[in-house]
């Protein structure tokens, strides 16, 4: 999509599913390669609906009608099928076992399950398996049945199968919604992980506080509609804001917010993670303190 | 008053897996209580035992002084109403009514009992105006207020909630901790299994930490998160503002604080205080 990067462009994309109101309104955003941009918002707001239209389920699969256009890896959804334009974006979703193929019995057989469908070849296969799974850190589980791993592992394998086609950009939709601590946690770090080795990656996701340490971008969704996007920091800042709309900032950002006036904290000095939180007060208590 | 008492209970899943090994416990009335741990410890299946879905391979359970063991299940839900994490486990009427009015119904209560149950239920959950509505059509969040709504609608002394908080947004967690806290105040002792720290900061009084089939802990919610060693052990992270509090307890912050308004007061203290702050 020419030389400036831009690998999502989405614009003033309204849609809605047969015999419904809109769910989406005048969508417009930009992800530009390399890019690791966060989705939030109170649920029912259309963070579901936008991931889906990023790699044509949203209408090829569901239908409805829409306005506007979302081009993605330089392919306008509209002109493209979800065969190919899986080829360029990878979806990922909440429930890792709504993705798993059923048939597998194995790890490397289900990540190279929807490869066989697209006819590679056997070498290319095997290659693009163990590549895959390395990526995931699932090497040693190769011969486990999916079923018997553990939600992380789960949800780590479901990213494996998208990852083994080489996508350009990874999409998820809430992918530790349901996982545990420790499923959250590597889930996330394979997240992060990803994005190191140049993966633009979107992502739905209510853990705020995991967000703020490695979302470049936020784009908040509410009622359908973008009502800010920008910078992660200059998004989770907004404390008020966002609880307006039901979304919880981080717990540090949102303690700034209560006590911003007596300290005299201004917005743009909010910390948004543990650590710069750790830094701040220390000073301010260190400093001033007899 | 002991509501459960739980004695040295041990429970194998098809008499291999050890999921309980020799867990003793006391529930009593108006308590808060969390059950925290990873996933395989032992938390749900526990919890189960509380109104007889399970039955201990060897121990007893005694719910109001009544052995588990020689009550049916649906007898012990006038006591103890399980909600369970999946709520399409759960659900299986084809209205919001109906399914608030089924456990009533079921009871052989009067029809304006039950109606009077129902209506109450519907209320307090703020399903208002979705009586009628099928519940897949509820979103997820509200289908866990559904399924609430009908074990409230048996009124029982004690409430088990299995993740009430998964799939919530800050809205719903929000509706969630507000009901807890209204049960609680009417009288009920409410359990509530969770991962999310935050909520079991905000809403429970005592905690439970179980790993590996065992009680690794069982102490007041602000003792346990001073013990971040402990939390540790068992792989799970306090709530950012204790992380925060302990990291500036050099400042004479208190290492156990567990919500944003109780850190906001600390710090505030601090600057009102002229013998530690100079403003």
């Amino acid at each position: 999509m020419g030389e400036d990067n831009t690998v999502v462009a989405v614009q003033d994309f309204t849609y809605a599913y047969p015999n419904h109101p809109p769910v989406l309104h005048g969508i417009r955003f930009e992800v530009k390669k390399g890019e690791m941009l966060g989705i939030i918002g109170p649920n029912g707001g259309g963070k579901s609906t936008l991931c889906k239209s990023l790699n044509g389920l949203v209408p090829h699969f569901y239908g409805g009608s829409i306005a506007g256009s979302v081009k993605v890896a330089g392919m306008d959804t509209m002109q493209h099928s979800v065969a190919e334009l899986s080829l360029k974006v990878g979806l990922v979703f909440q429930d890792p076992t709504n993705q798993f193929s059923g048939v597998s019995t194995r790890v490397d057989e289900e990540v190279a399950f929807g490869m066989s469908m697209m006819g590679y070849s056997r070498e290319v296969m095997q290659l693009r398996v163990e590549e895959a799974l390395q990526a995931v850190g699932l090497v040693n589980l190769e011969g486990r049945s999916p079923y018997e791993l553990s939600g992380g592992q789960q949800q780590r394998l479901a990213i494996a199968t998208v990852l083994a086609v080489r996508p350009d950009i990874i999409v998820m939709d809430e992918p530790t919604a349901q996982l545990d601590p420790i499923g959250k946690t590597e889930v996330l770090h394979t997240m992060r992980e990803l994005n190191r080795q140049g993966y633009t990656i979107i992502v739905a996701e209510h853990e705020i506080e995991a967000l703020a340490t490695f979302a470049d971008r936020i784009i908040v969704l509410n009622d359908g509609k973008i009502i800010a996007q920008g910078e992660a920091r200059r998004i989770l800042t907004k404390v008020k804001q966002l609880k307006e709309i039901g979304v919880d900032p981080p717990s540090v950002t949102e303690l700034c917010g209560i006590i911003s006036s007596d300290f005299r904290i201004n917005e743009e000095k909010f910390p948004i993670a543990l650590d710069e939180a750790v830094d701040l007060f220390s000073q301010i208590l260190g400093g001033r303190a007899k | 008053m002991t509501l459960i008492q739980v004695e040295d209970v041990w429970f194998a899943y098809n008499h291999d897996v050890i999921a309980l090994k020799g867990v003793s416990l006391m529930i009593r009335e108006r308590e808060t209580i969390a059950l925290i741990g990873q996933n395989g410890g032992g938390k749900t299946t526990l919890a189960k035992h509380f109104n007889g879905l399970l039955k201990p391979t060897k121990g007893r359970v005694l719910v109001k002084g009544v052995d588990t063991k020689y009550v049916p299940a649906n007898r012990l839900a006038f006591a103890v109403g399980y909600v369970f994490q999946n709520p399409a486990h759960q659900m299986f009427s084809s209205t919001v009514r109906d399914e608030i009015s089924f456990g009533p119904k079921n009871a052989g209560m009067s029809h304006s009992e039950i109606e009077r149950r129902t209506e109450d239920a519907i209320e307090k959950v703020g399903l208002k105006g979705f009586e009628d509505v099928h519940p897949y059509d509820l979103d997820y969040g509200k289908q866990k207020l559904l399924t609430i709504a009908s074990v409230m609608a048996m009124n029982p002394e004690v409430y088990c909630l299995d993740e009430p908080t998964t799939g919530q947004d800050h809205r719903g967690r929000k509706m969630v901790a507000e009901l807890v806290r209204r049960l609680n105040a009417a009288g009920a002792t409410v359990i509530v299994i969770t991962h999310d720290m935050r909520f079991v900061a905000e809403v429970a009084r005592r905690v439970i930490l179980i790993a590996d089939g065992s009680i690794l802990a069982d102490m007041p919610t602000q003792e346990i998160f001073e013990r971040l060693d402990l939390l540790r052990s068992a792989q799970i992270r306090p709530p950012q503002i204790t992380e925060l509090a302990h990291a500036l307890e050099p400042f004479r912050i208190p290492p156990n604080l567990l919500t944003i308004s109780q850190m906001a007061d600390a710090l505030r203290g601090i600057l009102k205080d002229p013998q530690e702050f100079q403003h």
